[in-house]
């Protein structure tokens, strides 16, 4: 292990070349270039010597071209962001479906219009549907440390789904951290070879992938593949404990903050978790009792150690950093969704933070828990979602 | 026989489309003279269904038609330059 | 002779398509692998659990055969060198003229551009067929489609038909071609000359449909000879040794009447009936002549 102080984006670009990818094809948008130019430089110097690099033409070629080399029986990785995704759309449903497992670092940052490059979570939250594995990290190391488990867990042979890793545009990805760097040796022992066996295209074993399914099968179909999104929780927790074991850094689909037995507990993804722990720290040392819930794996959903984490709180304050147009924080509709059946249940109150880079700041978490704790004094919510930090004078 | 779904839908037993037998769309049959066929395997080169066996010459074998894909087009009768070929009405 | 494409797909009787990939894979040989854009070949072919093909095939969406295609060579490239082994199947990628002039234009672009060591066939009904007959930048001029119909304000569509082999060639890639259905051995010769690039190449094949263009199924076969001996298709080579300078390989001994053609087609029965539409005959016969003067066929 090596300990280098490098920006998030290069430490996905890191833990990439740690990967041994067989094809990376790849376009550049910002703030995620320095993946491709990376990965092109690692080839290009011979540090990837197998590696075939391919400056495609653009997102909807590059997951394309990551569909076909996977679907040859590659290991195969990418990576895009905002408008890039989007482009992508298409093709993540059907990477998805044909049980690919493409790894994807997405630099999470907002959808035009108008055009933005800055850091929210618009665009990956915008694909929950899709049928890949979500992760999200709070800073490098668990950029570069999930990237590398998204291989394991995308190709494990009960699992076989893509996956994507999201780290924050700029304030992770441009902010230079330390990051411990993992041997090559102990990264090939936790992540051997991928050996396509469901999917190949080999002349001496004809097979026919991606062919198009009528009515009478469709449903099937996905019924196999939400199956195949679900159950692939055992083997992410299954894959984090091996990682700690190998590399000593513990991760969880969710990371549990503060107080046990806070009332007023926050839910909340990406680096903004860093900035409200600092919050949660002073706020405790008031002698005032608050708890964070991060979520790091999206999808699957984790239902059970959410409500497991959420079983003390009594008002739940949702920060989503995206929004879903005309309805509110998806995160937050998620979450009361998955509590809605339940006798006991804490309330669920939304905030929209940060999008298209705006300032995340302490005083903001000490706004949302002041609003939340005066719900909770009142036993009601006022409905009205809440926009952190926005200027009213100009609207 | 149900079929099992395959991981994303990957179809290993190429070709299963044999199953489906086309012949039953036909309203015209093609009819070879073997007398006639020279075995030049025109028709052959031309069939969009790959409905036709193709002739040998060494063997003096003629082209066949496979009746159970052959959807009556009319392309081989059409293009067979001895014609060696009619289309009939199938009788059903 | 042995049949790469299985019987029992679901293409309309006199389907020029699969008459298409049967000849392409006569000549490749079974150490292919093919993409596929969505459309009528994809759709024939391929209900799940049936499918038609005796090669490896695979299909994702409709504007990225070429990027499918560029993904598997460098797959091959990749493993042979983790793999040790020299494993060069040929790459076919094969897409309609909506998949290859219209939404798969960039992707195609970028492919050749790229290099990949690839052969991509288009077969070219000249309309998009699988969703019913609309009009594609493939499309000739006076053609009935459902998006350009005839009426007393329209002629069918106006725009000439865009130049893809030329828009190929000027990628500077090694070689493209033209080619039809109803020439068989000029079509394998290109496939094969095709093949032996180590780089990508390109053939335009031209593949009259019966159902879109609306003729007999039997046609099929005399509507691509019709089309080359009236010079509306203009069957040619370029390499990147002389670019864009088109090489005739099938050369017509004289021309016959361009209405010849037309007259034999459904979809240009505006033009005659019920009166000849003499300025749309004229630019149709103009546009010929143009083609026929730019391949040295006509001075």
């Amino acid at each position: 292990m090596s300990r280098k102080i490098v920006k998030g984006a290069e430490a996905m670009a890191i833990a990439g070349k740690l990967a041994k990818p067989d094809v990376v094809p790849a376009f550049p948008i910002t703030p995620s270039t320095t993946f491709p130019e990376k990965m092109s430089e690692y080839v290009a110097c011979g540090e990837l010597p197998n590696t075939e690099f391919v400056p495609v033409e653009s997102e909807h070629s590059a997951m394309s071209a990551a569909i076909a080399a996977s679907a040859t029986g590659a290991r195969t990785c990418t990576a895009t962001s905002s408008q890039g995704l989007a482009l992508m759309h298409e093709m993540l449903f059907i990477a998805a479906g044909m049980r690919l497992p493409i790894v994807l670092f997405d630099a999470n940052r907002a959808l035009s219009a108008p055009l933005n490059i800055w850091g929210d979570q618009q665009d990956s939250i915008s694909e929950r549907d899709a049928g890949w594995i979500h992760f999200y990290g709070e800073n490098a190391q668990e950029g570069l440390d999930l990237m590398l488990m998204a291989f394991r867990v995308a190709e494990d042979k009960r699992v076989l789904l893509p996956t994507m890793v999201g780290i924050d545009g700029f304030v992770l990805t441009h902010t230079s951290e330390p990051v411990d760097v993992p041997e090559q040796k102990a990264v090939d022992d936790f992540l051997p070879q991928y050996k396509a066996e469901h999917c190949y295209l080999d002349p001496e074993r004809p097979t026919t992938v991606g062919a198009f399914a009528p009515p009478e099968y469709y449903m099937e179909t996905r019924y196999q593949l939400d199956e195949a999104v679900h159950s692939s929780g055992p083997v992410i927790d299954e894959v984090f404990a091996d990682f700690e074991k190998r590399f000593g850094r513990k991760y969880s689909k969710i990371e549990y903050y503060g107080d046990r037995d806070a009332e007023v507990v926050f839910v909340a993804i990406g680096s903004l978790c860093g900035t409200l722990k600092d919050w949660i720290d002073e706020h405790r040392a008031k002698g005032q009792k608050v708890g964070l819930v991060r979520i790091i794996v999206y999808r699957p959903f984790p239902f059970k150690e959410l409500k497991a984490a959420l079983a003390n709180a009594k008002i739940v304050a949702v920060v989503d950093r995206s929004i879903s147009l005309g309805y509110g924080g998806p995160v937050f509709s998620e979450l009361a969704a998955a509590f809605v059946n339940d006798a006991k249940r804490p309330l669920f109150k939304s905030f929209i933070i940060g999008l298209g880079g705006r300032d995340i700041k302490l005083n903001d978490f000490e706004n949302i828990y002041n609003a939340a704790s005066a719900d909770l004094k009142a036993g009601k919510v006022n409905e009205k979602m809440h926009w952190v930090n926005i200027n009213k004078e100009m609207l | 026989m149900v079929t099992k779904i395959t991981k994303g839908c990957v179809i290993y037993n190429s070709p299963t489309s044999l199953g489906n037998k086309t012949g039953g769309w036909r309203t015209m049959k093609p009819v070879v003279d073997e007398e006639k066929c020279k075995k030049c395997n025109i028709c052959w080169q031309f069939c969009p269904d790959s409905s036709i066996e193709p002739a040998d010459r060494k063997a003096n074998k003629a082209i066949k038609i496979n009746y159970d894909y052959c959807k009556g087009c009319g392309i081989c009768a059409a293009e067979c330059p001895f014609k060696a070929i009619t289309m009939v009405m199938e009788e059903k | 002779m042995a049949d790469l494409l299985a019987p029992g797909h679901r293409g309309c009787a006199g389907c020029p398509a699969s008459i298409c990939v049967r000849q392409v894979l006569d000549a490749a040989g079974p150490n292919t692998i093919c993409t596929n854009a969505t459309g009528c070949l994809e759709v024939m072919t391929t209900p799940y659990p049936e499918t038609a093909w005796k090669v490896p095939w695979a299909h994702s969406a409709f504007e990225n055969s070429a990027a499918m295609a560029s993904g598997i060579e460098a797959a091959y490239k990749a493993l042979n060198r983790r793999n040790g082994t020299n494993k060069k199947p040929n790459i076919i990628a094969f897409a309609g003229d909506g998949g290859t002039f219209d939404i798969g234009l960039q992707a195609l672009s970028g492919a050749l551009e790229r290099g990949h060591r690839m052969l991509f066939v288009c077969y070219d009904n000249e309309a998009y067929m699988n969703t019913g007959i609309q009009r594609c930048s493939s499309s000739p001029i006076g053609a009935w489609t459902t998006t350009s119909p005839e009426g007393s304000c329209s002629s069918g569509k106006t725009q000439r038909k865009k130049p893809i082999a030329m828009i190929a060639a000027a990628h500077d890639i090694p070689y493209v071609a033209t080619a039809c259905i109803s020439y068989p051995q000029d079509l394998k010769a290109k496939v094969k000359k095709a093949l032996s690039f180590d780089g990508p190449s390109f053939l335009h094949v031209f593949a009259p449909c019966p159902t879109g263009w609306r003729f007999p199924s039997e046609k099929t076969i005399a509507m691509g000879k019709l089309a080359v001996e009236t010079g509306v298709f203009v069957l040619y080579e370029m390499t990147d040794a002389e670019p864009m300078k088109p090489i005739v390989t099938v050369k017509p001994k004289e021309f016959r009447p361009v209405e010849e053609y037309l007259q034999a087609q459904g979809r240009f029965a505006h033009l005659f009936k019920p009166k000849r539409d003499e300025v749309t005959l004229k630019r149709i016969q103009e546009d010929v002549d143009r083609k026929l003067k730019w391949v040295g066929l006509k001075p």
